[in-house]
């Protein structure tokens, strides 16, 4: 019987020769994730359990990186218990301070997620190593805690939407775009329960970071994961990051599938996600004249090298507008650097910039860059919802990073063209 | 389960309900369920807290707990009273999240149009019979799976029985 990548997935890690949707199966956890935020639960959770170790020492992976440097001292505390957790329990991969960054950007970075794996993480953007040809998906600190002591993890294998992109991108356009695009179509519970799978000649274009960025925002529609088969632009960024050896599942061409859509991104122009849902998108030259106060530019949807050089090709010899506040977070403390040898940064700081450091800061909310009433930016992270950056009455706009860096030139939302 | 019943007020929302709203990310510095509570839907509805009781019915549209995958958001609902959350469909991870923490979810488009904000429901959870002002709404009832989670108080209490002492 054909399969979709994710039921081959899935169906091995399972030990069983096929699965269908709708199956209820208990796969082994290659990976299991944490961060700062969802580990204090997790960890509580298998305390409660009662098991002394967790199932493989080098297989959970814990992050911080949502509160730090820890904004107050109750952060501050959580990631204590988790620093003692991680001791206590020799884990081999526990990321803090310079040596961290942001969970979904450093795990493909530093080699620790493969194709064909499971990796389930108490972070609903799991689903960004997707793009690597993993089945990768979300979960809750209590199902964290759970596969941290036991290693498995029960899941209903999803049935699959397919998402067919053909046809050739405009100027100024990308994965961010394509996203937002396949949000505003499906809604954002259009995927729900679903997998998403991404394909055709315009996905087989697309550089690695684009694809994280896809595969990232599949949660966006309610999707459980966002997969990609690997290619050879996975194997060329695989291989310069890890010698691990690894499966690679591909759907068979006769695989049954939920729905299939086919979007022809010939006609699509640079996408802005309105308030407050990532599916209320325009194409930026509808977006009107909505003056802004923050820009920001990073997270795990865009925090990545080729994001922050695309940022400073448009803002290369100009200024953010007065009263527009540009902050931007490198993904990783290696994309930190590299920004920095490439003179990308001292480009930000002369457009009037503010760095910070690789964390999620204002994504969510948390600290370094938060709304008050009132008050709009542009931002290229991945959600859009009632306060999510702040105040209940500030409003968030996503964007791609060309875009962001192009309406802090010019005090309002517009793209790189109107420069 | 015991006490299958749940009698209460109900507290209704609309569509696409994300867990950042039903506790914003400013609150997440903390794990304790209580302290989760006291600012559970601060930012659209910052008479929940102070208002709801043990055994109240949460109702919403669709897509309800969309967003963050962050576990506090059920905790949160749990922790404030709320015996049941009825919906027309929730978001996956939070579906997940909630019976693990063994707080049930039924799914019922007529029962979340029907049951207005303000009145009282009685809802039974083992087999979705739902009763409000406007009459009688039969949910989809809870999968096996789930209703063996909620049996056992939860996953914690799940994987402990089943998986750790076999
Ligand atoms: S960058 Fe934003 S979306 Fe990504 S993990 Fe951090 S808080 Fe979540």
């Amino acid at each position: 019987m054909p399969m979709t990548i994710t039921e081959k997935i899935l169906a091995a890690h399972a030990g069983l020769e096929r699965v269908s949707p709708g199956d209820l199966i208990e796969a082994k956890v290659d990976v299991a994730l944490a961060n700062d935020i969802t580990a204090p639960l997790a960890i509580k959770v298998f305390d409660e359990i009662g098991v002394e170790k967790v199932f493989d020492a080098d297989k959970v992976i814990l992050v911080a990186d949502h509160f730090v440097p820890n904004k107050d001292i109750a952060s501050a505390q959580q990631v204590k218990l988790v620093r003692e957790f991680a001791r206590r329990q020799k884990l081999t991969h526990y990321y803090e301070g310079g040596d961290s960054g942001i969970e979904h950007v450093i795990l493909p970075e530093r080699g620790l997620v493969l194709p064909g794996q499971v990796i389930i993480g108490a972070d609903s953007h799991t689903c960004t190593y997707g793009a690597m040809g993993a089945f990768s998906t979300g979960v809750g600190s209590t199902d964290l805690g759970a596969v941290m002591a036991t290693g498995e993890i029960w899941l209903k294998v999803p049935p699959t939407i397919l998402l067919r992109y053909e046809g050739k991108l405009r100027p100024h356009v990308g994965g961010k775009d394509l996203i937002l695009h396949t949000i505003g179509l499906l809604g954002v519970e259009g995927a729900l329960y679903c997998a998403m799978e991404f394909a055709g000649s315009v996905i087989e274009q697309l550089p690695m970071n684009q694809r994280f960025t896809m595969s990232n925002m599949a949660i966006e529609a309610g999707g459980k994961n966002g997969i990609i088969a690997p290619d050879e632009t996975t194997l060329a960024y695989l291989a310069e990051r890890t010698t691990r050896r690894f499966e690679i599942f591909k759907s068979d061409t006769c695989a049954e599938y939920d729905r299939v859509i086919d979007i022809d991104v010939t006609g699509i122009e640079p996408q802005v996600a309105f308030p407050h849902l990532p599916s209320n998108v325009r194409a930026v030259s509808q977006a009107g004249n909505v003056p802004i106060d923050q820009v920001v530019i990073g997270s795990c949807t865009n925090g990545w090298l080729d994001d922050l050089r695309d940022a400073a090709r448009v803002l290369k010899g100009k200024k953010a507008a007065p009263g527009v506040r540009l902050i931007i977070l490198p993904g990783s403390p290696l994309i930190y650097k590299t920004a920095m040898r490439e003179g990308i940064l001292e480009t930000f700081l002369d457009a009037g910039g503010v760095i910070g450091p690789p964390c999620c800061g204002p994504c969510l909310g948390g600290h370094m860059g938060i709304l008050a009433a009132g008050e709009r930016a542009v931002s290229t992270t991945n959600r859009n919802f009632i306060g999510r950056m702040g105040h209940p009455e500030s409003e968030v706009y996503l964007a791609n990073p060309l875009v962001a860096a192009a309406s802090a030139v010019l005090g309002k939302i517009g793209g790189p063209d109107e420069l | 389960m015991e006490n299958m019943k749940v009698e209460g007020r109900v507290w209704k929302f609309g569509d696409d309900i994300d867990t950042d709203v039903i506790i914003p990310a400013r609150y997440l510095n903390v794990s304790d369920e209580n302290e989760l509570a006291r600012s559970c839907f601060i930012d659209i509805r910052p008479d929940f807290a102070t208002g709801v009781s043990q055994g109240d019915v949460l109702v919403a549209g669709k897509n309800f707990g969309c967003g963050s995958s962050r576990e506090h958001a059920p905790l949160a609902i749990k922790a404030a009273g709320i015996r049941v959350v009825i919906a027309e469909s929730f978001a996956r991870i939070f579906y997940r999240n909630a019976f693990n923490i063994g707080l049930p979810l039924l799914e019922s488009v007529e029962g979340a149009n029907g049951l207005a904000d303000g009145g009282r429901a009685t809802v039974d959870l083992a087999t979705g019979a739902i009763e409000g002002k406007k009459g009688s709404f039969q949910a989809r009832p809870i999968p096996e799976f789930m209703a063996r989670l909620i049996a056992a108080g939860g996953l914690v209490q799940y994987v402990r029985k089943v998986k750790i002492r076999g």
